[in-house]
Formats: structure tokens, sequence, C-alpha cells
């Protein structure tokens, strides 16, 4: 089942084209992960599928509402949590999610019991009187995800939830997110960490707000990078990466960390006599370095983006 | 319904958690009226004079003497010449000069027009007129005091028949205090300050927080929001107005002459206005200080300077005269004079409050409309 449907959506400001005619769909329950550079068009659309950005054309049905007809129905049936911590500083945990599941008209037993819940995720049982401004960022960005859900949409609109935060509580605030998703409501996430796509059930690619890749992960892997991705561990990666780039074999040479990630033209069987000679010729450029190793791997989504970015260019 | 309230339960507890504001609205209120009610004194107790009198005669002593008697003049300086009195008047230690030539008791007894030379310090132009207004009452009583002596020296014994003798009686304020007339009209800036100012400020705060883009994915509706964030401004606006009211009681001593209920009324009126104002800065202001900068320089202090409060709309140039009907605060300074001080209702003050109302109705329609068309 269709959970967001989008159509043709564009938006213009003034002669700029924040987002350019894109399209897709998004089924009920699953992780959909929104990925792109800074810039590409991700927040505008973000805004537009929970009804605050009217489209310049096309539409969005977003749980059946149209943002463009009924923006108000719209709003009543996602959740939404922005970039920017969004909570009132100077209220308590228990004040703001008084006030904002107030607002979306939870009262009585109900709201106490989801805002016992909201409390119990964000790992502020007990804390609910505590001026919101002193929590940590973690704290904080499961609180906000907390006060967005506690209504229990349909839809949850995350934009960028994760920027700032340290692995540990990223990974806690991954958890929440599958646990969301496990009640049944669908989860769209932008994001910049391509670690986290994988978690994603499916992922759309956007670059200069237009649609340029999605699938699944395992999909974009497969359908994106038909070759050979190679990884070979040296000392000095920057040049050894120059050195690479000119050589005919290569489509794609990026550096990660202490290793290259070298995407070939084509995809070579394991022991081939082909694969030997272009890593023999790779030898030759990193030198007499011992602890040199070159092993095939499998592609990660981040060697997929940066080749489907650099193509593009 | 649930949900206005809901908003202004969270505005009323930020409001406490936030000290400053908690002085702006309670305290600074007091300072400003206690500061006003001793710094605006237009009144005059006594004009420093000097005399440079050629005459020395028995004449001139006596206008001298009615003149310090009359309890305005206080001669400070008796010169010998007349660069010595200019001196003086160049020094500022008097504002007054006042020349009498050696031929002023021959000319009376003479039945000639004597002359005497008065020269003020023009620089303070409302200072120098008042003191004229005072000379000229003396010198006035003085030469009719002549007229009559001499004609009784004469003779002719006549009565001071069909001659005009005012009895000047002052309303509403009978020592002619500037404090009384000033006062009042602090009600005024205090609600501008509160209901202008902070309006703004407290909205466009929660822009500049985020705040604002959470509740626009909410479904709450604009109306619940302005609704929500005017109603506890307009409180605070009464809260204010009440302490505003009892320091000018308690500690100046003046009372409200009129219906306190029509005063809240009006009130409030002219909040519909103020309110509207600062909704519509919130909307032309991305930060707290644009709309701090916005709401003071383009709004209250104009509203201040031509709504009367600081100088007399009859005194000013008629185009700008013209201008002053457009500022809420004039008609509300003339209601709130007239029920503090004249004890004025509705039947003297309606055209007033009616035009205040159909403005604030005009400004605060506007002002939503444009909010709500800035949120979508």
């Amino acid at each position: 089942m269709k959970s967001i449907e989008v159509k043709n959506l564009t938006k213009k400001f003034g002669d700029f084209i924040s987002v350019n005619d894109i399209s897709f769909d998004v089924y009920k329950g699953e992780i959909f992960g929104f990925l792109g550079a800074n810039g590409a068009g991700k927040s505008t659309t973000i805004k537009m599928l929970c009804g605050i950005l009217e489209p310049t054309s096309g539409d969005a049905l977003v749980s059946g509402f149209s943002i463009d007809k009924d923006p108000e129905s719209v709003k009543k049936n996602i959740g939404y949590m922005s970039q920017k911590f969004s909570l009132y500083g100077d209220l308590t945990v228990n004040e703001n999610l008084n006030f904002f599941g107030g607002i979306y008209g939870l009262e009585g037993s109900i709201l106490e019991k989801r805002k016992d819940w909201a409390l119990k995720i964000s790992g502020l049982e007990n804390k609910g009187n505590i001026l919101t401004s002193t929590l940590s960022v973690g704290f904080k960005q499961r609180l906000a995800l907390g006060a967005a859900v506690m209504h229990e949409p349909k839809i949850v609109f995350l934009d960028e939830p994760t920027g700032g935060v340290d692995p540990v509580s990223r990974r806690k605030f991954w958890d929440l997110i599958h646990e969301i998703s496990d009640k049944g409501m669908t989860v769209f996430v932008t994001t910049h960490y391509l670690d986290e796509a994988e978690f994603c059930n499916r992922i759309i690619l956007i670059n200069a707000g237009k649609l340029i890749a999605s699938g699944s992960p395992a999909e974009l892997k497969e359908e994106f990078i038909e070759s050979t991705v190679l990884e070979i561990v040296c000392d000095d990666t920057i040049a050894v990466t120059e050195l690479l780039s000119d050589e005919d074999y290569s489509q794609n040479v990026s550096v990660f960390g202490n290793s290259i990630h070298l995407i070939l033209k084509k995809k070579y069987s394991e022991n081939s006599e082909e694969l030997d000679v272009i890593k023999r010729s790779i030898s030759e450029k990193t030198g007499r370095q011992d602890n040199v190793k070159i092993n095939i791997i499998l592609p990660s989504l981040e060697d997929v983006f940066l080749n489907l970015l650099e193509k593009r260019e | 319904m649930k949900i206005i309230r809901l908003f202004i339960n969270k505005e009323f507890r930020q409001f406490l958690r936030d000290p400053k504001m908690f002085v702006i609205v309670l305290i600074a209120p007091i300072i400003q009226l206690v500061f006003l009610g001793y710094a605006a004194n237009r009144d005059l107790n006594y004009v420093n004079t000097a005399v440079y009198d050629m005459d020395k005669s028995g004449k001139s002593r006596e206008l001298l003497r009615d003149m310090e008697g009359s309890g305005f003049f206080k001669f400070n300086d008796f010169t010998a010449n007349y660069d010595d009195l200019e001196k003086a008047l160049d020094d500022g230690r008097v504002l007054c000069g006042i020349v009498i030539p050696d031929d002023f008791e021959k000319n009376i007894m003479n039945r000639r027009t004597a002359d005497i030379q008065i020269i003020f310090d023009g620089s303070d132009g409302n200072k120098a007129s008042i003191a004229s207004g005072y000379i000229l009452n003396i010198l006035n009583n003085f030469s009719s005091e002549i007229t009559a002596e001499i004609q009784e020296r004469s003779g002719l014994k006549r009565s001071l028949a069909g001659m005009i003798i005012p009895e000047t009686r002052v309303w509403y304020n009978p020592n002619l205090t500037t404090r009384n007339f000033m006062l009042p009209s602090i009600v005024g800036l205090i609600l501008i300050i509160i209901t202008i100012n902070m309006t703004s400020l407290a909205i466009v705060k929660e822009r500049e927080v985020g705040t604002l883009e959470q509740l626009i994915v909410t479904p709450i509706k604009p109306y619940q929001m302005i609704v929500g964030k005017l109603v506890p401004f307009t409180i605070l606006g009464f809260v204010s107005i009440i302490l505003v009211l009892s320091v000018m009681r308690f500690w100046f001593g003046i009372e409200v002459k009129g219906s306190l209920t029509f005063l809240f009324v009006c009130s409030f009126v002219f909040m519909l206005s103020t309110l509207g104002l600062g909704l519509f800065v919130s909307t032309i202001s991305r930060t707290q200080q644009q709309a701090m900068i916005t709401s003071a320089f383009l709004v209250i202090m104009p509203m201040i300077f031509l709504s009367g409060f600081a100088f007399p709309i009859d005194s000013m140039p008629e185009a700008i005269q013209y201008l002053t009907y457009l500022i809420p605060l004039k008609y509300f300074i003339t209601i709130i004079r007239g029920i503090v001080l004249k004890g004025l209702g509705f039947s003297e003050l309606w055209k007033d409050l009616l035009t205040l109302f159909l403005m604030g109705a005009a400004i605060l329609t506007v002002s939503s409309l444009r909010f709500r068309k800035k949120l979508e």
C-alpha cells in the first residue's frame, strides 16, 4: 500500500529550481531514506510533503491527502522532526509533551500513556520535570522524536535527525526508528550518513533537485555498480589514488581513510587473468610497501553515490 | 478553544521562567512612572533674575518689590552696569534680566510713558514664555495701580466700572501641574511597549528558535496561534495598567476621576491596534534584533512623537497635524486624560473610542492575514 505518492513535484524560488520534477512512492511501514548533498532540495521536498510549503507544480498524496488541496488533513496524519531542535527549551520535558500532545488532540489517560511511552523511548523516565534546554543533544533528539510521534501518526518525517550526534547516540536513535517502524508507522528520513542509509528499506538520491537513483540498498549496489570494487590498503593513499585514476581500467577511485576503493570498469571473476594483471599494475603504483593488501569487496552505498554523483559532474 | 487554552498556558509558563520579561512587565512601568513623574516637570517654581536698576528711585524699588513679592522671581544679581547683566544671562545664571532706565520715576510722575527693558534667555522657549507671562501680569497690575494713584491725586475719583476683571479658574488640574497631565499618558506608553515590542519579540523568537516551524506542521490553526499569542500579552497589559494606576494613586496622589471599567474597556480597544502592530512587526522581522529595532524606531518612536504625548499637536505644522490622525496613541491619550483628569465617560469620548476601535480592527485584520500568509 502506498503511503506517499509523489507526482512530478517541482518547487521554484524565483529562477532557482530547488526541486525539479521528482516522482516516487513510499510504501506503508517502510523506512524510506532520502539522500542528497546539502542544498540538493531535501528539506524543500520534506517541507512540501508536510504541507508547510506550497509546490510550484505537481502534487503529492500523503496518507491519501493532496498536499496541494488539503494540507490541513495531511498535517493531522503526520509527525515532523526538523533538523533544528524545535521543542521549547524553556519548558520542562513534561510541559513540552503536554503541549504538543494536546495540539494533536490527545488528552486524559491516552495522553498520559503516550507521554510515558515518549519518556521511556527517550530514556527520560522520572525526568519529566527537568528543563528541556538542559538536556544533552542525544536526549533532546530522542525526546523530539518522541514528541513527533506520540500522536501515532501514519507517517513521520525526520529531517536529518542525527546531525551532530555521537555514534552511540546515533545507533540508539536508529534502534528507535526501527521500533517506530515496527509499530506500523512509515518513516521518511533524510540523512547525510550513508551508513545510516544502509538501515533503510528503500532509498532515493537527489542531486540539484533531480532524482538520480532509487531502490533498496542492495538493488542500488547491483544496479549502479556492475563492476568489481577493489579495496587497496596502503600508506600513501592520496598519491596512489592520483596515480590510479589515470589508468584505463579504473572508473572511479575514492579514498576511505587508510584504504582506497577502486571501482573497475568491468566485472572480473575472482581468479581471472585480467584481474591479476590489474593487481600487478596496482602493486607497481604502491611501490615497495610491505603492508599493501588488495581485496575484492562488496560496494558500499558510499561507493554507489560517489560513483553516481561523479558521473553527473 | 482547548488548543488556545493550551497555548496561553504555555506562554505563561515561559513568561514565568524568564526573569527578564518579568522585570520588563512588572518593574519597568513603575520605574518609568516614578522617573517621569519627577522629571516631566515643566512648571517654573521661580525665575532667576538679574536687575540693573539705573533709576534707584522709589517707584523702581516699588516695582521690584512687587515682582519679588509675587513669589515667581528671585533676584540673584543686582548689577552695576549693562555688561554684567548681559554676562549673567550669557552664563545661564539667570533666565531673565530687568533694566530700569534712570528716567523711570520721572516719566511716571510726569504722566509720560515709562519704559523698562526685560530680556529673556529664550533658549528654553517654554520657560521664557511662562516667565514673560508672569512679568506682564505684574506690570499690568503695577500700571493700573499707578493710574489709580494719579487719578486719585488729581481729584478725579473714578470708579473702576466697566473694567473687566477676569476671575480665572483652572479646571481638572487646578495647579497646572505638568505631572498630572503627563502621567496618565504613561498608561499608553507602557501598553505600547508590552503589546508592540514584546508581542513581536515573542513571535519572532519562535521563528528564530525553530519552534514556529514545528507548530506549523501541527494541525493548529493560524487564528488559534494568533489568539494564543495575543491573549497573554493583553493580560500582561492589564496587569501593568493596574500597577501604573496604583502608583499614580498612592505615590503621586492622582486619582482616576472617571469610571475604571470604562478605562479598562478603552485600554482593551487601544490594545487591538497595538497588538496588531506587534503582530505586523513580527511578520516583517526575521530576527529578534530586527523586531526590536523595527518596533522601537519605526513604530514606537513616531507614535510617541506624533501622539501629543511629548509635543502639543496644536503647535505642529498643518501637514504633520493630519498625520497625527493616523496615530492610535493620540486618541488613547485624549481618552485616558479625559477619564483620569476630567472624569469623562462614553458620551464625551465615544468618537475617539470609535476611531480607535476601527483602527484597531483594521490593523489587527491586516496583520492577521499577513501572519497567516507568511506561515503558508
